[in-house]
């Protein structure tokens, strides 16, 4: 009896619900999706669930065409929101942190909500739904999502490297080129992360910014898994998904050891 | 001139709460009957119980990831840097999936333990994804708090509950309280993890009800004026926060 209060007064032992939680809940999951892929309807071994894959034009070309539409939305959502945060982290606008908050605002309205205005801007203007919509839509939606990241970067870089800058004689210019940028490069990274995979794997919004014309993997793997007839072809849907969010955040955590290690030197 | 862009749609939303037509866009007069609807139950049941689902779960939801995260935080923290790293990155798992990953894996999880899905799977779910902003919200005010002063209070004779309970926990209550309602906040936003938990026993949330409801064609127009009262209830309540943050940080000037 002392043994086990003992035990349990050990703080470190308080972990232990939360990792029993971790492992059914997050990890089990996670092998599930693999084992899935790998099964057939009847619970045999199979690969044949990523030959469908591989054989299927169509499943092929959306996954392509994803990608492509993430990576041109992520870029877009760079190019708008890193001016953005680069205002907001000014001194002038940084008083009462009003404006910084105006933006993180819309993060709070329903997303499905806030695409179902965009489709109904796009009616009233007379503007067809379509490709350009669908860009722009997700542009909206995730933009927040790119400007609060780098915002954050540039709030923590030491004001003392910009003076120091400007008093070896650079330029605002330079100032940026130098110092800034280089600096800010780990928000970016971040914000990538949170732009880039969410847009990959949406499936509602791209269905109402359409009128389900264009159908991204996503909606693929939504429709899918939830036959049980076709589940395990989602599973193995599923499986790719998370590779590629194995090999983004890879690439992405060398990154960011990169830069903080040329931060030091 | 961004402003400007992403607040049109949520303008647009405002503007026709406040007038009869089924489809946004066609202006029938000014009525405040969506407003009225709302708040004497003249609207759908469906929608009713879905708004209802939606704040049960969020709190039974944030409650218990809130528990969960900040004991498991304080046990983190006091973990040795190796066992302490591997837990830290099992945390990192479910912030970086996304909503339809956690959803496909957990649905999978149900369906092989036999579980019939509904409203415990729904909130175990959210309690998923909700537990590790709640870690992280506690831990940086634990690294921030002087490990010595919990030690004194034992030196006192105080036992580890009451030194819990009188140290650690006011302490850490900021950071537990953000928890709280970041959770709620993500629970309430969540549409992908609930769409694959919430199984077919009709369980909606208000998510989901909108997306079936968009998907039929048309949005129920009460929707219009609830999302302005929430949207209007946030900007209120961040105002409010953003004023006294900075009426405090003037007085500590």
């Amino acid at each position: 009896m002392n043994k086990l209060i003992k035990f349990l007064s050990r703080r470190s032992t308080w972990s232990i619900p939360y990792v029993v939680f971790l492992m059914l809940f997050v990890v089990l999951p996670l092998v599930l999706i693999g084992v899935y892929a790998f099964m057939d309807y009847n619970g045999n071994f199979t690969i044949a669930n990523f030959v469908k894959f591989v054989e299927q034009p169509e499943a092929i070309k959306t996954f392509i065409y994803s990608v492509a539409v993430a990576i041109i939305t992520t870029f877009l959502t760079i190019l708008l929101g890193y001016p953005a945060a680069y205002i907001l982290s000014n001194k002038e606008y940084n008083r009462s942190k009003t404006m910084v908050l105006l933006f993180i605002l819309p993060m709070w309205v329903n997303v499905l909500i806030r695409t179902l205005a965009t489709v109904s801007l796009f009616d009233i203007t007379g503007i067809p739904l379509g490709e350009g919509a669908l860009i722009f839509g997700l542009t909206y939606d995730f933009l927040p999502f790119m400007i609060y990241p780098i915002y954050n970067t540039m709030m923590k870089i030491d004001k003392s490297l910009i003076e120091a800058a400007q008093d070896l004689g650079a330029n605002q210019l330079r100032v940026f080129l130098k110092v800034i940028f280089p600096l800010s490069i780990p928000g970016v990274v971040s914000g990538i992360m949170m732009v880039f995979l969410p847009t990959i794997s949406t499936f509602a919004i791209s269905e109402l910014l359409t009128m389900n014309d264009i159908r991204l993997f996503g909606s693929i793997i939504q429709e899918n898994i939830m036959l049980s007839d076709t589940m395990n072809y989602g599973a193995a849907l599923s499986l790719i998904m998370l590779l590629i969010i194995g090999i983004t955040s890879f690439f992405s955590g060398s990154d960011e050891s990169e830069v903080s290690h040329g931060g030091i030197i | 001139m961004l402003l400007a862009v992403l607040y049109t749609p949520i303008l647009i939303i405002a503007i026709f709460s406040f007038t009869e037509t089924k489809v946004l866009g066609n202006w029938t007069g000014f009525s405040m009957k969506l407003y009225t609807n709302l708040f004497s139950g003249g609207m759908s049941n469906s929608l009713v119980s879905a708004i209802k689902n939606t704040i049960v779960i969020a709190l039974a939801a944030s409650t218990i990831a809130t528990v969960l995260g900040s004991i498991a935080a304080i046990g983190i923290y006091n973990m040795r840097s190796k066992s302490r790293q591997a837990v830290t990155f099992l945390n990192n798992i479910p912030l970086i999936n996304p909503d339809i990953i956690t959803g496909i894996s957990l649905f999978l999880l149900f369906v092989a333990l036999g579980i019939s899905q509904g409203y415990t799977t729904v909130i175990l779910a959210h309690v998923t994804f909700c537990t590790p902003y709640v870690v992280l919200s506690v831990m940086p005010r634990l690294t921030g708090m002087n490990p010595n002063i919990y030690e004194a209070a034992l030196d006192l004779g105080a036992t580890p509950f009451q030194a819990l309970r009188k140290v650690i926990i006011p302490e850490i209550k900021p950071g537990i309280i953000s928890g709280f309602i970041l959770s709620f906040t993500l629970s309430i936003d969540d549409f992908a993890v609930s769409l694959f938990t919430k199984g077919n026993i009709g369980l909606e949330t208000l998510s989901t009800y909108i997306y079936s409801d968009a998907r039929k064609g048309g949005l129920t127009p009460e929707l219009r004026p609830l999302s302005t009262i929430i949207f209007v209830t946030v900007l209120v309540l961040l105002i409010i926060i953003n004023r006294r943050s900075a009426k405090q940080a003037k007085a500590k000037v």
